[in-house]
């Protein structure tokens, strides 16, 4: 079994009282809840310290906990003769076993052998996100969602275990949308319902798209002679190619509106698309090109920086 | 690894829920939702109907309050006070992106497509 120290997670020393265990939650949980935090790592935190608190302000739990000695993180320890009474997998080996999956069973053993009266625990929810495309959440399909459930052995101690579910998409759906698997989550206990899994849509960065509600945004890179001439260009759309024309003495920055051809909604309706003009500049040119731009310079009488005075 | 083709259940405003539906899923009680609704939290589908039902979208708000009224220990008014706050964050935050996405009045348009 893989030594945690609780007391090292919730920042306390191993003397400290119950109050103070309590106030270092609240301080932790204040920073790294996953409901206030924009950590990318708050949930994963957030799940060590409730694991920690969880056994630590429970006497009975953190007197078994303190029973287990001191040892490095991670490190390998064997419980004190009779501390598996606790526990439900009395009995059982804890080569293999979690700490926090042991302690989630703690009290179903009964000291001394005299067994408590189980009440029916439902099992825990779980929540994932899901990462999808932009062309997904607009044409709507299946994708396939995994996903580390808790299970119960056949000694009742939990392992997570690798899932895969296929979803349907519909089309129009939102960054962001969750969904609820019912009786997906972690088991019951003594009886009790299974957890829900509830999965996030978490749409992943676009190459060449930005979202902003059901409006897109793309750069759409111009040569110099095509933003003063004006030119007819091939756009790529989440619904295929199609041809924008560029007027004659556009400029950099000039949003380009192409109605209906945003992302669509769950109603069916679309945002705009917005092509926003970036002037590209050749980084070598040949002789032929310099001669024509050296020739251009002596013949142009726009001034760029004519607002420096 | 086995694949499940499993009903999902889409948390949005397009579809209903009683109340005790909101209970059984968030593991608040019947009071902690009424209260929620009372304070504004909550608001049933149809408001001149109140047993029309739920949103969806408010088994989230359910279960985000158990989890800030449990991890925090928050009272009625503390919660009501927490979530509103994390709300009108949200709103903000989606003001902030949609202006950082290039979003702007005035624009000119490329005309209809072919």
């Amino acid at each position: 079994m893989k030594y945690k120290d609780y007391y090292q997670t919730m920042g306390v020393p191993r003397t400290a009282s119950a109050d103070e265990i309590k106030q270092a939650y609240r301080k932790l949980a204040r920073k790294f809840h996953p409901d206030v935090s924009k950590d990318a790592s708050a949930k994963e935190k957030f799940q060590a310290i409730g694991e920690a608190y969880a056994v630590l302000k429970d006497p009975e739990k953190r007197l078994a906990y303190d029973e287990l000695g001191k040892a490095p993180e991670g490190a390998d320890v064997a419980p004190p003769p009779g501390w598996q009474n606790n526990f439900s997998t009395a009995g059982a080996g804890f080569d293999d076993a979690d700490l926090a999956d042991l302690f989630a069973a703690f009290g179903r053993g009964g000291r001394g052998g005299q067994a408590r009266r189980p009440a029916p625990v439902r099992g825990q929810d779980v929540d994932i996100s899901a990462p999808v495309t932009l062309e997904q959440i607009h044409s709507g399909g299946e994708i396939e969602v995994r996903a580390n459930l808790p299970e119960s052995d056949a000694r009742g101690v939990q392992h997570l275990v690798s899932r895969t579910f296929r979803i349907t998409i519909p089309a129009g759906a939102a960054n962001g949308q969750r969904l609820r698997l019912a009786g997906k989550g972690g088991p019951g206990h003594h009886g009790g319902q299974p957890g829900d899994l509830y999965v996030a849509l978490a749409l992943t960065p676009h190459p060449l798209y930005r979202l902003s509600g059901r409006d897109l945004y793309m750069d759409l890179p111009l040569a110099p002679w095509e933003t003063v001439l004006g030119a007819v260009v091939r756009i790529p759309t989440l619904d295929g190619h199609v041809e924008l024309t560029v007027k004659a003495a556009s400029t950099a920055g000039q949003q380009l509106r192409l109605a209906k051809r945003g992302l669509r909604g769950p109603d069916g309706v679309a945002g705009a698309l917005y092509a926003v003009i970036v002037i590209k500049v050749p980084s070598q040119v040949s002789d032929a090109e310099r001669a024509l731009y050296q020739q251009l310079a002596e013949l142009s009488k726009f001034q760029a920086r004519a607002n420096f005075g | 690894m086995s694949m499940q083709v499993t009903h999902a259940v889409w948390l949005n405003d397009s579809a209903v829920c009683s109340i005790d539906h909101l209970v059984e899923v968030s593991g608040l009680s019947l009071d902690d939702i009424s209260n929620l609704v009372e304070d504004g939290v909550i608001a049933p589908a149809d408001a001149s109907d109140p047993g029309a039902g739920f949103h969806l979208a408010h088994v989230l708000t359910a279960r985000q309050a158990r989890r800030l009224r449990d991890d925090f220990e928050l009272d009625r008014n503390g919660l009501a006070l927490a979530l509103t706050l994390l709300r009108r964050i949200e709103s903000l935050e989606q003001a902030l992106h949609m202006a950082q996405s290039g979003h702007g009045f005035g624009l000119p348009m490329a005309g209809d497509l072919p």
